[in-house]
């Protein structure tokens, strides 16, 4: 390099990427200090949608905590629901029937098949190929009418009780669901055709915010983003939950850690759920119980209405658990879920009163965000937009 | 990997400082004395047979009624034994004063902003402790049991509606 | 298919059509509106899912979406507002152009919703005003779809001399603004 040059002073311009985004990807502040078009370091700022869930938490009864959990994740809130109710059971030792363990892992992976869907959608749009999210929200519709179907809701589901399932999956659900099962392979072989060995989206997103395993170790990352450098840590794996343990999948891992790798190990895992999903299904038809849908834990979950209007137990139980009255025991539990981004943890104390005493959410996008701005440093501000929606940042996650 | 284990290493190395150690709800729960909590979590970290090298998460509790008044929870993860640990020390400043982690796993650098955040904890060392989730000129720290949940700058609530 | 829209009352004669000029000017700015999402949480997906092609957006008119508030009509208030966002909010509304329309949609745009927190605003209609609120949590796309159709509505009934009224100047003054 010309020594000339080198003497001549630098001088960086300040670029605020504010935070009104592109619809796309939430709140976040981020000023950037440029030199030309490299990002020479940035400053996050976030916390612009901060709804204090965790104060909000301790002032409402363990069931009414469910409809806060469903606004943290809310591309797959579903896992933030059953993550909370495993949690509340942990803690009061309700053991849970296999039945209710396959509809759960059901309800999840579909859950985890629309996280995905939109995070990969969205990194194509990023890139300029909006056709594939037009396509591929169409089965994200499929996939709320099935919840639809479940629940009654589309988005903030609210799905399942405590030592449960609200009721069982209605016929409509199953016909939905295994329609789902024979559509979504051929609109995920047909996003991949345009998006996977696309010479001009392979060029744009590999070596497009790379991240070292030992980066990603020491930054906490989970989930798609750390299996994409090659390490293979799922919470349905190392401490499974729901009866995980009895599916067989493989988890994806890349190479790189760079976007590349982070759409390729969320394209695959939509294979996975899609694959264990079907293993549930045979699963279900195998076991002899074919109708529970919760545990029997009168104090926690509500009785039939019919009972309680005629029996006077039932008519206690409801009054109790409804007053927030039900005693659920001291103690603190740790659980964690294997969410859309990785570990969910819900870290709950109970002073035996009608509230939690103390609920933190380990959010997993909070704790990796922090890596952005490294990860980002030397890179062209396209690039820059592009490694944050590969990395999936959910505002609602974020701030908790 | 065993409870027992670890505990006995734990007790080698730390002795009277571990206050308890016990099984508390599905993890082996270790309060160690304040002063000795950033040099339990160094020596996790680079004993090679514990290995506790991932952070899970790091939070603060409040306890005005309490005998001491806030502590610290980390939650830590041995990978290669998968073992979970949960690690607490506890406090009665106002402000409470811990060490700061960042310097065993960079991660705990906006756990520790949260926790100053939400309970006004200070970590000695931080690289740069300030509001991370509320606004940035706020005064008081909201999880603190006596911080008001709702938005006091409310004037259209009906206060019969609310039970008051 | 002869008319897509139909056309305002007028009368009508071999090669004019006559009609007043606010009817005319009210049905080319209702079906060309320009949002500006403004999506910040949960209500953001499902506005996604509006703009996707099972519940198109587009054939309401509103194909462009602007992400600068100076090119668009309709600021569309999707999500929960903190207080840490409500100076943006104010910043990006005064920031549009005169004629300027607001729709919140969801409940914690209107009123806060579930979130009576300390860190939460308890409905932006105390910073700008706003013209359709939208309730649910989050509401299905056909809600928001009906309320693009209220604020259709409300664009094309209206006065093109109503900025200049006194009662939209004390409007904007009693929000602070010229």
């Amino acid at each position: 390099m010309d020594p000339q040059k080198e003497l001549i002073n630098k001088e960086y311009n300040t670029l605020n990427l504010g935070p009104t985004h592109p619809a796309t990807h939430g709140i976040f502040q981020n000023v950037l200090t440029m030199d030309g078009e490299l990002i020479v370091s940035s400053e996050p700022t976030i916390g612009y949608i901060h709804r204090a869930f965790e104060k909000l938490a301790e002032r409402r009864p363990y069931y009414q905590i469910t409809t806060i959990t469903d606004r943290m994740n809310y591309c797959s809130s579903p896992i933030n629901n059953m993550g909370w109710h495993m949690t509340v059971e942990k803690l009061a030792g309700i053991q849970i029937p296999k039945r209710v363990d396959y509809l759960r892992v059901i309800i999840m992976e579909l859950a985890r098949i629309t996280d995905h869907l939109v995070c990969n959608s969205v990194i194509g749009v990023d890139s300029g190929a909006m056709t594939g999210f037009l396509y591929v929200f169409q089965y994200r519709e499929h996939i709320y009418d099935i919840y639809e179907a479940i629940c009654g809701a589309r988005l903030t589901t609210n799905i399942g009780r405590i030592g449960g399932l609200e009721r069982d999956f209605s016929q409509e659900a199953w016909t939905r669901i295994d329609k789902l099962l024979v559509d979504l392979p051929k609109g995920l072989k047909e996003f991949e055709k345009l998006l996977v060995r696309n010479r001009i989206f392979m060029d744009r997103t590999i070596n497009c915010g790379p991240l070292s395993q030992e980066m990603a170790l020491k930054y906490s990352f989970t989930g798609p983003n750390l299996r994409a450098t090659g390490i293979d840590y799922d919470v349905r794996v190392m401490t499974p939950y729901s009866s995980y343990q009895d599916f067989e999948f493989i988890i994806p891992v890349g190479t790189n850690g760079d976007t590349y790798d982070r759409f390729m190990v969320r394209e695959q895992e939509m294979w996975e759920s899609i694959s264990i999903i079907q293993q549930a299904i045979r699963k279900l038809e195998k076991l002899e119980d074919k109708t529970t849908f919760h545990a029997d834990v009168p104090e926690f979950y509500l009785p039939p209405k019919d009972e309680v209007y005629n029996s006077m137990e039932a008519l206690i139980y409801h009054f109790k658990i409804v007053m927030g009255e039900t005693s659920v025991p001291k103690g603190e539990v740790y659980h964690c879920v294997e969410g859309g981004n990785g570990e969910l943890g819900f870290y709950l104390v109970s002073d035996g009163g009608r509230t939690p005493y103390r609920l933190h959410f380990r959010r997993p996008c909070f704790i990796y965000y922090q890596a952005y701005p490294e990860m980002i440093k030397g890179s062209f501000l396209s690039d820059a937009i592009l490694t944050m929606s590969s990395m999936n940042v959910i505002a609602g996650e974020l701030d908790s | 990997m065993e409870s027992a284990f670890v505990s006995e290493k734990i007790k080698n190395r730390f002795g009277d400082r571990i206050l308890l150690d016990e099984m508390s709800g599905d993890m082996q729960c270790i309060t160690v004395k304040h002063d000795g909590i950033h040099d339990l979590v160094r020596f996790l970290y680079d004993d090679e047979e514990l290995k506790f090298r991932f952070l899970t998460s790091i939070n603060g509790m409040h306890f005005p009624d309490g005998p001491e008044k806030f502590s610290i929870v980390i939650h830590l993860h041995a990978w290669t034994h998968n073992y979970r640990l949960r690690l607490k020390a506890y406090t009665s400043q106002d402000p409470p004063v811990f060490p700061t982690f960042t310097d065993i796993f960079p991660a705990a650098n906006w756990m520790e902003r949260e926790t100053y955040d939400f309970f006004g904890f200070r970590f000695t060392g931080h690289p740069d402790l300030r509001r991370i989730l509320n606004v940035d000129d706020m005064v008081g720290f909201p999880m603190r049991k006596e911080f008001p949940l709702e938005d006091q700058a409310r004037y259209d609530k009906d206060d019969k509606m609310f039970g008051r | 298919m002869s008319n897509i829209t139909k056309a305002p009352p007028g009368y009508e004669g071999p090669g004019f059509f006559a009609t007043k000029i606010d009817a005319v000017v009210g049905l080319a700015r209702k079906n060309s509106l320009w949002p500006l999402p403004f999506a910040t949480s949960c209500c953001g997906i499902e506005f996604m899912s509006t703009m996707a092609s099972h519940y198109d957006l587009a054939r309401f008119g509103s194909e462009r979406l602007s992400f600068s508030p100076r090119q668009a009509d309709l600021l569309m208030v999707m999500g929960t507002i903190a207080k840490k966002m409500g100076p943006v909010l104010r910043q990006v509304y005064e920031q549009m152009a005169e004629p300027r329309w607001v729709l919140s949609v969801g409940a914690c745009a209107s009123s806060g919703g579930i979130f009576d927190t300390y860190s939460v605003l308890q409905g932006i209609d105390r910073i700008i005003p706003v013209d359709v609120y939208v309730p649910g949590c989050p509401p299905r796309p056909e809600q928001i779809l009906d309320g693009v159709m209220r604020i259709q509505e409300l664009v094309a009934s209206e006065s093109i001399r109503r900025r200049d009224s006194a009662e939209y100047k004390e409007l904007m003054a009693s929000y602070g603004m010229q």
